[in-house]
């Protein structure tokens, strides 16, 4: 029974974690619930929200749309020889550490020799070409796009792992019944991995909650002013930075409910979706 | 000639849909392959090459950039880095294993909660615990010392192996393992004799996916190591980044340099990076 005394010290991380970050009260003074009544005031706490639901919106569209749409593309035979290629390439960014991607976007983006506003002078867009991390409005939407450029490989991944295991008898059968391309995508496909689908919705979904690397490095958490903040760069501030621990633990349980939630109704749906078969 | 020929055959099988989506195939990997170009050829660039000619290859190739990077810290964040992963991989992969073993050979109520927690622990997410770990951390004195980082990336990535290495387990044959007992082997010898050995394509994706993990984690490494001489990559290119201002050359090629290795190891490993990441997020 050797795993029991090796398993101790992961449970015990666990319980240690659930017991101090919900005793949100530091543990000098006693607050109540004083955290909770400023945090649920504080204007920041609401744009943070409100990025990190842009976030999870945008990326559900990206990520787990396009992501869709490109694996089926790429495991149609028709691109048999070239899919290997693309799938590497578009791997890529997601081995790629954060930092790097970040700093590397920090130059894309620069103003004056970034490289999307010379781009966009070069195709005769030059009016667009705009300070994209200093401007409040494009901040985050800039931020944004960042991970989408990282990540859309490997939720692509999911799905064509998850295609493969379609029996291909299926395609077969509906293609001798005259279905289309796009048809076949639509009545086989998808409903085919729906599982998947569910899988990787939720992870957008709770990954966008816990969005800290980009807008830390990108906007130097969360610039200009609070434009691009989100909840765990917030907590992170809060707790780091303007020592406020308590406060930052009571973000903290914020972006443990939400996400909890989430996995919840992820379980809940997942499995009526067993039930319909 | 020849890239006209295989376009034209191409077009013939696609018809025009298949000819676009090919198009347009090609210009999203270019959306990514030209960031990553253009780092490498600016690495090589004068601060002033940088500035007034994005799009041109540099004038004069200056490697040098490399050295100096290495020189000017990145070196130390390497060897930190490299530390940090070997003795987070070792201890995931022999924590892991004999978790999993235990797990999958023994049947008990405590088996099951084991396995709950299990679960439940992939759900727990770094963001929620930062707080509570860094105070921990603080108790037992070795915040801003490496293990501040070992440990917590160990235990963060031992729910995903286990379950990984478990499901493994499952399905090795119990025949084998009776007759080993027959022959008076121990448990601990039919762990290391038997499974281990027959284990080695997922005790493998598990290596490459907790060094991937350590390799380029953030949020921890920041926080939780304030001494530049103990920085790993990640952290330690943003400290870089100040350091160097607008010696960018430079500071492009600190970027390249910590970006390699894991290029490396995707194309080396492509098989079972792939496998592995998907496994894991279908499971979790």
């Amino acid at each position: 029974m050797l795993f029991i005394f090796v398993f101790i010290p992961l449970i015990q991380n666990f319980i240690y974690s659930f017991y101090d970050f919900s005793a949100f009260s530091p543990t000098k003074t006693f607050v109540g619930l004083d955290n909770f009544k400023e945090l649920f005031q504080d204007k920041v706490v609401g744009t943070a929200l409100i990025n990190n639901m842009r976030y999870a919106v945008i990326s559900v569209i990206f990520h787990d749309f396009i992501g869709l749409v490109l694996a089926a593309v790429l495991e149609d035979p028709i691109f048999r020889k070239v899919a290997p290629f693309f799938r590497v390439i578009y791997f890529m960014p997601v081995v790629i550490s954060i930092s790097v991607i970040c700093l590397l976007f920090s130059f894309i983006y620069n103003p004056e020799m970034g490289l999307l506003n010379n781009f966009l002078k070069l195709i005769g867009l030059g009016n667009l070409a705009k300070p994209w991390l200093g401007l409040s409005e494009t901040a985050p939407f800039a931020v944004i796009a960042v991970s989408q450029w990282q990540s859309i490989g490997y939720i692509m991944m999911l799905y064509i792992v998850a295609i493969q295991k379609i029996p291909s008898g299926l395609y077969e059968a509906a293609e001798i019944d005259g279905a289309g391309k796009i048809r076949r995508f639509f009545s086989i496909t998808i409903p085919q991995i729906k599982e998947t689908i569910f899988v990787t919705t939720l992870l957008t979904i709770t990954g966008s909650m816990l969005v800290f690397n980009e807008p830390y490095i990108l906007t130097k958490g969360g610039g200009p002013g609070t434009s691009s903040i989100t909840l765990s760069v917030y907590m992170y501030q809060s707790g780091f930075l303007k020592d406020k621990m308590g406060y930052a633990s009571a973000l903290a349980v914020i972006i443990f409910v939400i996400t909890a939630v989430l996995a919840i109704i992820q379980l809940r749906l997942s499995n009526t979706g067993e039930e319909d078969y | 000639m020849v890239k006209a020929k295989k376009h034209r055959s191409y077009r013939d099988r696609f018809g025009i849909g298949g000819s676009i989506t090919f198009v347009i195939l090609i210009l999203w990997a270019m959306a990514i392959i030209y960031p990553l170009f253009w780092m490498v050829m600016s690495s090589m660039k004068s601060y002033n090459e940088i500035y007034s000619k994005v799009w041109s290859l540099p004038e004069k190739w200056l490697i040098s950039n490399y050295s100096v990077a290495w020189e000017k810290g990145i070196s130390n964040y390497f060897v930190n880095s490299i530390i940090v992963t070997a003795f987070t991989v070792v201890g995931v992969v022999v924590i892991a294993s004999l978790c999993a073993y235990g797990l999958s050979r023994y049947k008990s109520k405590g088996i099951d909660i084991a396995l709950m927690l299990c679960m439940a622990g992939m759900m727990v997410n770094p963001q929620v615990c930062l707080i509570p770990l860094y105070v921990l951390l603080q108790k037992f004195g070795i915040l801003n010392t490496r293990l501040a980082l070992i440990l917590p990336y160990i235990a963060y990535r031992l729910p995903l192996s286990v379950l990984l290495i478990r499901s493994y387990f499952l399905d090795i044959p119990k025949g084998i393992e009776e007759s080993a007992r027959m022959d008076g082997c121990s448990s601990f010898g039919i762990y290391s004799k038997i499974f281990m050995p027959m284990s080695k394509p997922i005790i493998f994706t598990t290596i490459v996916l907790t060094s991937y993990y350590a390799w380029n984690e953030f949020l921890f490494s920041i926080v939780f190591i304030d001494s530049d001489r103990l920085k790993t990559i990640p952290s330690g290119l943003m400290t870089f980044r100040d350091a160097l201002q607008t010696d960018w050359g430079v500071l492009l090629a600190g970027m390249v340099i910590s970006t390699l290795p894991m290029i490396i190891l995707l194309i080396a490993l492509q098989k079972h990076l792939v496998r592995g990441t998907s496994e894991g997020a279908i499971k979790g």
